[in-house]
C-alpha cells in the first residue's frame, strides 16, 4: 500500500510541477497566438476605418493651376481629374518650378467651381495654408489632403479646384490678395 | 516492523495533549475538525467585512469607511471567503468523510495532511495582518489584476505570498485526497460504486492539481514584476496586463467548479437519504461531473469579454460556456427525479439541500444570461454579476456546507443537533439571503457598478433592502455557531445510522465515530 501511495505521490508532484511550468509557458504561447492571428497588434488597432464614406455616388474632381503673370513659376497639377466618393480621404499633388534665378516666396489662393461646393471641400493638409519659398530653379511636388463632405448636395457631380500662385512679396499685387487668407 | 506496530498501538495513549495534540495530529478526523473550525472563523471574519460593506452601502455618500478602505474590504472579503472559508470547509469534509466513506483507516499521507492544514492559519494571519501595514490591506480586487497589483505597497507582496501558501496547502491536500481515493478504497468498492461525494472530490482534486500551480505561476510573475524587474504584465516594459487575465482565469474558472463540485457531492448524498430512494442516474451524475470539470478549461475568457477580443473568440467562449449548462442541467434533473415520488421528510440538512437546488439554479440561470457576450459587455462589473456569483457561492457552496454539517454532525459528535435551532437557522438564512442578493439583480440591470462605495440616489431603496437582508443573514449565522457548540457538548444520543434512509459505510460505524476507524478494511459487495 505505502509503495503504491509513494508512486501516486510522485506522479502528482510531476503533474503539479508540469502545470507550474505550463503557467509560464502560457506567456510565449499568448504572444505567439496574438502574432499569428494579428490580435492585439498595434498596427491593427491604428488602422481607423472610415465609416462615413458615401459609396452610393461618384463625384468627378478636376484640378486646375494658374500663376499670376508677375510670378516666374511653372505650376501644374500632377493629375488632371479623378473620381471619388464623398467622405473618402483623397490626396493629390501639384508640381511647381521656380524658373527665375532668385528665390521667391509664393502664396497659393484656391477657388472652387461651383462656388457652393467650397463649403464641403474639407482640406486637412494643403500647400496653400502657408507661403511657399522656392530657391532659384527649384522644383517641388506639393500635396493636398482633403475629404469631400458626404452631406454635399447630391446634384453636384463635378467639382473643380483651381489654384493661383501670387508673388507674396510683390507690392503691386497686394491688392490682388484677399484681406484674409481663405483657409478652405 | 514490530517497533512500528508497537508505536502504532501506543498512538492513542502516548499522544500529546493540549495545543500539541492539535499541532502534531495526523488523524484525519482531528484535521477535518480543524479545517472546519478554521473555515468557520474565516466565514465570520470575511462575513464581518461583508456587513461593513453593506452598512456603508445603506445610504448614498460616505458614512463609515473611506473609498480605499472600502476597496480593501471587498478585496479581502473575496479572498478570505474563497481561500479561507469555502475551500477549507470542503477540505474539512473530505478529511472527515472520504476515509469513512471508502473504508480507509486514514488519509494516504497523514503528515502531509497536518502540514496542508497548518499552512492555512499562517496564510490567513498574513492576510489579516496586512490590514495593519502602512497603506492597509490589498485593495485591487480579489482577482489581483495588474496594473493595480503591480503598483500597490507592501501588503500586496504579503498577499501574493499568502496566495502561494494557500495554493501549496490546497495542492498538498488534493494530492492526499486523490491518492487516498485511488489507492485506499475498501476491497470491492470499485470506482463506480463510490459515493458521489467521493467522486466529486476526486474530480475536484484533479482540478486543483491542474490549476493551482497555474495560479502560483501567475502570482509569481506578479511578484517578479513588482520586485525583480521583469515585465510580464507591465505595459511600460513591453508586458501585457490582459495576459494576466487570461492566465488568471485559466485557473479561475476551474476554481469556481472547485468551489461547487464538492457541494454537488454533498447534496447528492443528502437528497437520496431524505427521499428514501437511491440517487437517480448515478452514472450520469459521475459523467456530468467529469464533463463539467473538462469543459471548465475551455471557458475562461467569458470573465473578460469586455477586454476587446475578436468576435470569433467571443462566440467560442460564449457557446462553450452555455454548453456547461447541459451537464449541470443533468444534475439538477437527477436531484429532482430522486425526490420524485420519494418519502420525503424535511429535516434541516434536507431543507438546505432543497434550497441549494432551487437557489443554485437561479444562480445558474443568471450565469447563462451573463454568458451571452453582448449582454455581458453591458453587465460587466455591475451588481448583476455580484448577484449571480453570490447565488452560486452562498446559496450554492455555503448552503451545501451547512447541509453537510447538519447531515454528518451527529456522526461526528454522537449527538443530535437541535432541530428547532436548525430550522430557525435555515429559514432566517434563506429569507435573509434572498432579501440580500435578489435586489442586486435589479441594481445591476439598472447599471449600479460593483466595488464602488457610493452610488446614485435612485439605487437607494434596493440597497437598503439588501443591507437589511445582509444583517438578517449575517446574524442568523450566530444561531449556527450556538447550535454546533450545543451539539458538541450534549444532546440526544445519535444512533449509528442517524438517518432512517442513510446508506454508506460511514453509517455502519458507531456514533460518534471512534478516533480510529476501519483499521481492518470492510468488504463491500
Amino acid at each position: 500500500m505505502a509503495v503504491g501511495n509513494a508512486k501516486t505521490l510522485t506522479k502528482f508532484i510531476v503533474v503539479t510541477l508540469g502545470m507550474f511550468g505550463f503557467g509560464f509557458a502560457l506567456v510565449p504561447f499568448y504572444y505567439k497566438i496574438c502574432e499569428v492571428t494579428g490580435i492585439n497588434s498595434g498596427a491593427e488597432q491604428s488602422l481607423v476605418k472610415n465609416t462615413q464614406v458615401d459609396s452610393s455616388r461618384w463625384v468627378t474632381l478636376e484640378f486646375d493651376a494658374n500663376t499670376n503673370e508677375a510670378l516666374p513659376w511653372r505650376f501644374k497639377p500632377v493629375q488632371r481629374s479623378m473620381k471619388v466618393h464623398p467622405g473618402q480621404l483623397v490626396q493629390v499633388e501639384y508640381e511647381v518650378t521656380n524658373t527665375s534665378d532668385q528665390p521667391i516666396v509664393g502664396l497659393a489662393v484656391p477657388s472652387y467651381g461651383p462656388a457652393r461646393a467650397a463649403a464641403f471641400f474639407n482640406k486637412i493638409e494643403c500647400f496653400c495654408f502657408t507661403p511657399q519659398t522656392l530657391a532659384a530653379g527649384e522644383s517641388r511636388r506639393m500635396p493636398v489632403l482633403f475629404v469631400l463632405d458626404p452631406t454635399m448636395d447630391r446634384d453636384v457631380h463635378t467639382v473643380t479646384l483651381s489654384y493661383t500662385f501670387f508673388d507674396a512679396a510683390a507690392k503691386g499685387q497686394a491688392s490682388a490678395l484677399p484681406k484674409r487668407l481663405p483657409r478652405g | 516492523m514490530s517497533d512500528a506496530a508497537h508505536a502504532h498501538d501506543d498512538h492513542s495513549h502516548g499522544h500529546p495533549s493540549g495545543i500539541m495534540r492539535w499541532l502534531t495530529t495526523t488523524n484525519h478526523k482531528d484535521i477535518g475538525s480543524m479545517y472546519l473550525w478554521f473555515a468557520l472563523i474565516m466565514l465570520f471574519s470575511a462575513g464581518t467585512m461583508a456587513l461593513l460593506i453593506r452598512a456603508e452601502l445603506f445610504q448614498p455618500g460616505m458614512q463609515l469607511t473611506n473609498p480605499d478602505f472600502f476597496n480593501q474590504l471587498t478585496t479581502m472579503h473575496g479572498l478570505i471567503m474563497i481561500f479561507g472559508a469555502i475551500m477549507p470547509a470542503f477540505s474539512g469534509f473530505a478529511n472527515w468523510q472520504v476515509p469513512l466513506m471508502i473504508g480507509a483507516p486514514d488519509m494516504a499521507f497523514p503528515r502531509m495532511n497536518n502540514w496542508a492544514f497548518w499552512l492555512l492559519p499562517v496564510a490567513a494571519l498574513m492576510l489579516m495582518a496586512s490590514f495593519l501595514l502602512p497603506g492597509g490591506a490589498v485593495a485591487g480586487g480579489w482577482t489581483m489584476y495588474p496594473p493595480l497589483f503591480i503598483q500597490g505597497g507592501i501588503s500586496y507582496d504579503l498577499t501574493i505570498l499568502a496566495v502561494h501558501i494557500m495554493g501549496l496547502s490546497s495542492i498538498m491536500g488534493s494530492i492526499n485526497i486523490a491518492t487516498t481515493i485511488l489507492n485506499m478504497r475498501a476491497p470491492g468498492l470499485t470506482l463506480m460504486k463510490m459515493p458521489l461525494f467521493v467522486w466529486t472530490w476526486l474530480i475536484t482534486a484533479y482540478l486543483l492539481i491542474a490549476t493551482m500551480p497555474v495560479l502560483a505561476g501567475a502570482v509569481t510573475m506578479l511578484l517578479t514584476d513588482r520586485n525583480f524587474g521583469t515585465h510580464f504584465f507591465n505595459a511600460a516594459g513591453g508586458g501585457d496586463p490582459v495576459m494576466f487575465q487570461h492566465i488568471f482565469w485559466f485557473f479561475g474558472h476551474p476554481e469556481v467548479y472547485i468551489l461547487i463540485l464538492p457541494a454537488f457531492g454533498i447534496v447528492s448524498q443528502i437528497i437520496p437519504t431524505f427521499a428514501r430512494k437511491p440517487l437517480f442516474g448515478y452514472a450520469s451524475m459521475v459523467y456530468a461531473t467529469a464533463s463539467i470539470a473538462i469543459l471548465s478549461f475551455t471557458v475562461w475568457a467569458h470573465h473578460m469579454f469586455a477586454v476587446g477580443m475578436p468576435v470569433a473568440a467571443q462566440l467560442f467562449f460564449m457557446f462553450s460556456t452555455m454548453l456547461i449548462a447541459v451537464p449541470t442541467g443533468v444534475k439538477i434533473f437527477n436531484w429532482v427525479a430522486t425526490m420524485w415520488k420519494g418519502s420525503l421528510t424535511f429535516e434541516t440538512p434536507m431543507l438546505f439541500a432543497i434550497a441549494f437546488v432551487c437557489l443554485f439554479t437561479i444562480g445558474g440561470f443568471s450565469g447563462l444570461v451573463l454568458a451571452i457576450a453582448p449582454v455581458d459587455i453591458q453587465l460587466q462589473d455591475t451588481y448583476y454579476v455580484v448577484a449571480h456569483f453570490h447565488y452560486v457561492l452562498v446559496s450554492g457552496a455555503l448552503f451545501s456546507i451547512f447541509a453537510g454539517i447538519y447531515y454528518w454532525l451527529p456522526k461526528w459528535t454522537g449527538h443530535m443537533y437541535s432541530e428547532t435551532l436548525g430550522k430557525w437557522h435555515f429559514w432566517l438564512s434563506v429569507i435573509g439571503m434572498n432579501i440580500l442578493f435578489f435586489p442586486m439583480h435589479f441594481l445591476g440591470l439598472a447599471g449600479m457598478p460593483r466595488r464602488i462605495p457610493d452610488y446614485a440616489l435612485q439605487f437607494t431603496e434596493f440597497n437598503q433592502l439588501a443591507t437589511v437582508g445582509a444583517f438578517i443573514f449575517g446574524f442568523s449565522q450566530l444561531i449556527f455557531l450556538v447550535l454546533v457548540l450545543k451539539t458538541i457538548k450534549g444532546g440526544d444520543k445519535a444512533t449509528d445510522r442517524v438517518w432512517e434512509g442513510a446508506e454508506g459505510l460511514e453509517w455502519t460505524l458507531p456514533s460518534p465515530a471512534p478516533y480510529h476507524t476501519f483499521e481492518t478494511a470492510p468488504v463491500v459487495r
